[in-house]
């Protein structure tokens, strides 16, 4: 598939103003998506995106790609699935290619507990009207071929769950699209703009001080992934989050090989095949808590380790480029989206490794969130009190890595 | 891959470690009478600075035992490794 035909310039490169009504903090695909809905749904125009290093650069640069919705909490099932009906018409909406491709997703199974987790999972995707279906060995090898599924390996293929209707897109264009289109609806997108502080009087949020100079603002949303917790302290905000590296990998360019996306919690890593031809690989975080965009190699070396079991054909693929993105990661898997105890200042923080998928849905959400200072209806179970409060939204299981 | 220096067996590969996150938390010393809030505090919130963190981490494949090291979180730099007990340098 060619690449589009990029115009010169997607989008300004406006200078920023004093005041804004809306600021929000962070320019990866959440803030963007979260400045597009803010601006088409709600008519709220007079909205900064401030970026501290170059749009769309951090985990937006970073992530594999892969789009489901195959949670199993009605709570998750609820905003994932918001998310992929939005991906099915994104394209159109932005009026910018984003090759979504819904090639489907394989969650595979490698012990009994795995395949009764499975199986339930299956069921509630069906109840919450996500297309699902549990497959056993057999037909998983009718969706792909290349996979191993003889019983003679230490963590044979029992089956596994299957969403047709899951995919990947290409990252950069996702973020572009975005921003190109909150850019026409009259949204100002400013680069190299680093928050240093968050102004707030009386219990209320007043503005940020930048790199670039103060700027008011009368609600600011903080979209920033990976810093999520360094931003809240400058509110001395406490938030439940550990910032972890993220690693993954690409293969370099072969024919198409991979028709879907296998994703393995039990040995290990997810796989994808780029339009373009790379394999894309992921795994789990690096154990310990880090700010460098870098974690280590054995890392890597165990999640390669665990495709040559799944993918004996990628033996003679080279490894082409490894790198490392900052993860959010909550106690229980789910992120964190809604208020704060300071007004008019909105948190989206804690998708850990998943937050891509999420990307048009949670930016519908947090932009109404923003607009009418109350939850929407799908971002409203993952409140920052429900670790107080106990209701967690446990999705360690469908998150299908360990984090 | 970090190189760790435990406090009994010396500099070992990251491998060999197991990770424990932040030290210095203390188990209420008497639980049923926390609120809501403090037990949450206890069990899910954790610092989560980018820069020196004073961690937790086992020697799981060395000697077993649990020390805490001081490790800048954006550089990785090991700024103090002590036993279990002592003060953060």
């Amino acid at each position: 598939m060619a690449a589009p035909q990029q115009p010169e310039h997607l989008w300004r490169t406006p200078e920023p103003k004093r005041a804004y009504d809306v600021v929000i903090v962070g320019g990866g695909g959440h803030g963007l998506a979260t400045a597009y809905y803010l601006a088409k749904n709600h008519g709220i125009t007079d909205v900064a995106v401030l970026e501290r290093g170059w749009l769309a650069g951090g985990n937006m640069a970073r992530n594999t790609t892969i789009i489901r919705s195959n949670y199993l909490w009605d709570e998750s099932a609820g905003i994932y699935e918001h998310a992929l009906k939005l991906w099915e018409g994104l394209e159109d909406d932005l009026g910018y290619p984003i090759q979504f491709s819904q090639r489907g997703v394989l969650n595979l199974a490698h012990s009994l507990q795995d395949v009764r987790d499975s199986v339930r999972r299956v069921n509630a995707n069906l109840l919450n009207g996500i297309d699902a279906e549990w497959l056993e060995p057999e037909q998983v090898k009718e969706i792909c071929p290349i996979l191993d599924i003889s019983p003679d390996v230490r963590y044979p293929v029992l089956g596994a769950t299957f969403q047709s209707r899951a995919g990947i897109a290409k990252h950069d264009y996702v973020a572009w699209g975005f921003a190109r289109a909150a850019d026409a609806l009259g949204v100002d997108l400013i680069q190299d703009c680093e928050v240093t502080g968050i102004d707030v009087h009386d219990g209320r949020v007043t503005g940020v001080q930048t790199s670039r100079g103060p700027i008011a603002a009368n609600r600011v949303g903080l979209s920033a992934a990976g810093h999520s917790s360094v931003l809240a302290a400058m509110v001395g905000l406490d938030l439940p989050i550990q910032s972890h590296p993220l690693q993954a990998l690409v293969s370099e360019l072969l024919e198409p090989v991979h028709p879907t996306v296998v994703m393995s919690a039990a040995v290990h890593v997810y796989i994808s095949q780029a339009h373009k031809g790379e394999l894309v690989m992921g795994a789990g975080i690096d154990s310990y808590n880090g700010y460098g965009q870098r974690g280590a190699f054995h890392i890597i070396e165990r999640q390669m380790a665990a495709a040559l079991e799944l993918f004996p054909v990628f033996a003679r693929a080279h490894v082409l480029r490894t790198w490392g993105g900052i993860v959010d990661v909550s106690p229980d898997a789910s992120p964190i989206v809604g208020l704060t105890p300071i007004e008019g200042l909105y948190l989206n923080c804690g998708w850990g490794t998943g937050g891509f998928k999420a990307t048009p849905g949670v930016g519908w959400c947090f932009a109404q969130t923003v607009a009418y200072g109350a939850p929407h209806p799908l971002n409203a179970p993952f409140t920052l009190e429900r670790f107080t409060t106990g209701a967690l939204v446990d999705e360690h299981g469908a998150a299908a890595v360990a984090h | 891959m970090l190189l760790i220096p435990c406090p009994w067996c010396g500099p070992r590969d990251e491998t060999e470690y197991r990770y424990g996150g932040q030290a210095h938390i203390a188990y209420p010393e008497d639980p049923a009478a926390v609120t809501d809030e403090e037990w949450a505090r206890y069990l899910f919130f954790r610092d989560n600075p980018n820069g020196p963190f004073a961690e937790r981490w086992c020697h799981s494949a060395g000697c077993r035992r649990w020390f805490n090291l001081l490790r800048d979180t954006v550089t990785n730099e090991i700024l103090a490794a002590y036993r279990i007990g002592e003060p953060r340098p």
